[in-house]
């Protein structure tokens, strides 16, 4: 990357788009659903489910790079960089180098959960800081509570419900349906 | 982050003696920290940013945003190509027309789509008349932002309704076109609404002269303004700002000129550069960026040929382009728009990213706001022009 950067010949002194992939796990045998059917065609580094015969190829992350050359006017060259696979996610940062990826790299560690070894400030940049999740992984999937958070309603619904035990009046005294109010 | 300032830290503030002889003997000034937004009317949108104040200097300055954030990118990944065009229309509001175009040339990389003559200047028309709308309204912000409450920015909210009724005469609609399609347009371009153009573009430059009157030389703006939010064009490069920002700090690079995508090659046409990269450039370059923008429509008006304005063999329903990936970008008025696209051959994208131009030009707040005083953070704010649907997508 630094190579690319400072060498004369090709002085890719702009880093234009950082974006995060994520791959799914692949079953060679057929194409599982939400599976792609093949991955598309790469220039870097030719997948190798054909070279691995064991049934299913682990899935990684990904962070594609376009670097465009702003002083030579030429590009882009675009760069890809995997992560081991989907739990052992740190990547190296390359905002020490262009400043243009710190926010981005932001938004992939928010969505994705890349960690950006290098990067000074790591933080979650679109969605709020108490998220545990990174909505943008394939296999998220949305809860329903998704708003949800601890108001003193609760408590005093809780009380009130000890408070009329044994009243004939309340019917259904499981509770639940009355939270669920 | 927040403690008592001493003395010493207090002194090396800059060589303004006054502010010395105040602290010089242990007063304790303390560090401030404000939260300006997400409610405030300087933020444009629900914006927050996180200042610590020393007095009225800026020391340290965290954008905060994310409060619009819908994830965009995951809805458009779950729903057919054609369908989120619309979605692209409420990325950057006042461009609905750039945003489309540059999905729709990302799409057409993607699938090789061939796009007629006509529709190629249909697009350049309603590109530059899209500039116009974002870079007048802009202009009117700043200069709110500025503290010239209200009459620029109905100055230009007046033009701006003028061209918004010739987009609402085209697509239907003020400011959603949804108007582009893989391969061309979804409408004509009808002689009547060509007429209001021609007068449109007629008309214009005597606004801008009126405009530049009010502006250009004005005492307070140019006292507010210059030396203000200075960008080095070093620093403007490696953090890979674009667009007028980027041209104000002096770096030559319009992707209109360097990709020549569409006809822009055919077109003469000039780049307006800054030279300090301060916010009064910013404000220039734009102006200046209006003026060459309506060279580029007189031309475009006049060699508008006859012919389809849609590629008649785009099946837009259950449109599945090849397994590949492709990366289309454009030259937004608000700086380099791209869309990454990752197909599997599927009718919904495997990957679809925006590459947002008001998003990245944001990394590079703190580094101009450092050091100016609250109200220059506000009109530093207001020159790097965001819009916040594109912020947070």
């Amino acid at each position: 990357m630094s190579f690319l950067k400072t060498d004369p010949e090709y002085r890719f002194d702009y880093a234009s788009n950082v974006a995060g992939v994520d791959w799914l796990p692949k079953i060679s045998g057929g194409p599982a659903a939400g599976t792609p059917s093949s991955p598309p065609p790469q220039d870097s580094e030719p997948p190798n489910a054909a070279a691995n015969p064991t049934p299913t190829t682990p899935g990684y992350l990904e962070v594609v790079y376009h670097l465009y050359s702003m002083e030579l006017k030429h590009g882009p060259i675009a760069l890809r960089c995997r992560t081991q696979d989907r739990v052992n996610t740190e990547l190296p940062s390359i905002t020490p180098l262009y400043r243009g990826a710190e926010f981005q790299e932001r938004e992939i560690y928010d969505l994705y959960g890349i960690r950006f070894a290098g990067h000074h400030d790591l933080r979650r940049i679109l969605m709020w800081d108490e998220f545990k999740d990174y909505p943008m992984r394939k296999d998220y999937r949305q809860p329903d509570d998704f708003e949800w958070e601890p108001t003193p309603h609760e408590d005093v619904l809780e009380r009130a419900k000890t408070h009329y035990t044994g009243s004939p009046s309340v019917k259904g005294d499981s509770g639940e349906e009355g939270v669920s109010r | 982050m927040i403690s008592p300032a001493s003395s010493s830290s207090a002194a090396t503030l800059g060589n303004d003696r006054r502010y010395e002889i105040l602290s010089g003997d242990n007063l304790g000034t303390q560090l401030l920290e404000v939260s300006m937004g997400p409610h405030h009317p300087s933020t444009h949108g629900v914006f927050r940013m996180d200042v610590v104040l020393d007095g009225e200097v800026v020391k340290e300055l965290k954008p905060v945003f994310g409060y619009l954030h819908r994830n965009h990118e995951q809805l458009a990944e779950r729903m057919s190509y054609l369908a989120s065009m619309p979605f692209t229309d409420r990325l950057d509001y006042f461009c609905s027309m750039t945003n489309n175009w540059a999905y729709a040339s990302a799409v057409e990389k993607l699938a090789g789509i061939k796009v007629p003559e006509r529709a190629e200047y249909i697009r350049v028309i309603l590109a530059e008349l899209t500039r116009l709308i974002n870079h007048t309204a802009l202009i009117g912000f700043l200069i709110n932002d500025l503290g010239a409450l209200g009459t620029p920015l109905l100055y230009a909210f007046r033009e701006r309704e003028k061209l918004l009724d010739i987009f609402e005469g085209l697509s239907g609609s003020r400011m959603m076109y949804n108007y582009m399609r893989f391969g061309g347009c979804r409408v004509d371009l009808s002689e009547p609404l060509l007429r209001k153009i021609h007068d449109m573009v007629d008309h214009f430059p005597y606004f801008l002269d009126e405009y530049e009157k009010l502006l250009t030389d004005n005492e307070i703006i140019l006292a507010r303004s210059q030396g203000v939010g200075v960008l080095s064009p070093e620093l403007a490069v490696n953090a890979s700002v674009t667009g007028p920002m980027l041209r104000a700090a002096g770096i030559n690079y319009d992707i209109r000129k360097v990709d020549r995508y569409g006809i822009y090659d055919r077109f003469d046409f000039r780049v307006p550069l800054g030279v300090r990269g301060d916010v009064y450039d910013r404000y220039y370059v734009r102006v200046l960026e209006m003026r060459e923008s309506l060279k580029i429509l007189r031309q475009a008006l006049r060699d508008l040929p006859p012919g389809p304005f849609i590629t008649p063999d785009v099946k837009l329903r259950n449109f599945k382009p090849p397994a590949g990936e492709a990366y289309g970008r454009i030259e937004a008025p608000k700086g380099e728009l791209g869309f990454y696209l990752i197909s599997d051959g599927s009718a919904q994208p495997y990957r679809y990213h925006v590459r947002a131009p008001s998003f990245i030009n944001l990394t590079i707040l703190e580094d101009m706001c450092l050091g100016q005083k609250v109200a220059d953070a506000v009109i530093v704010l207001g020159s790097v022009d965001i819009v916040l649907g594109e912020v947070d997508r």
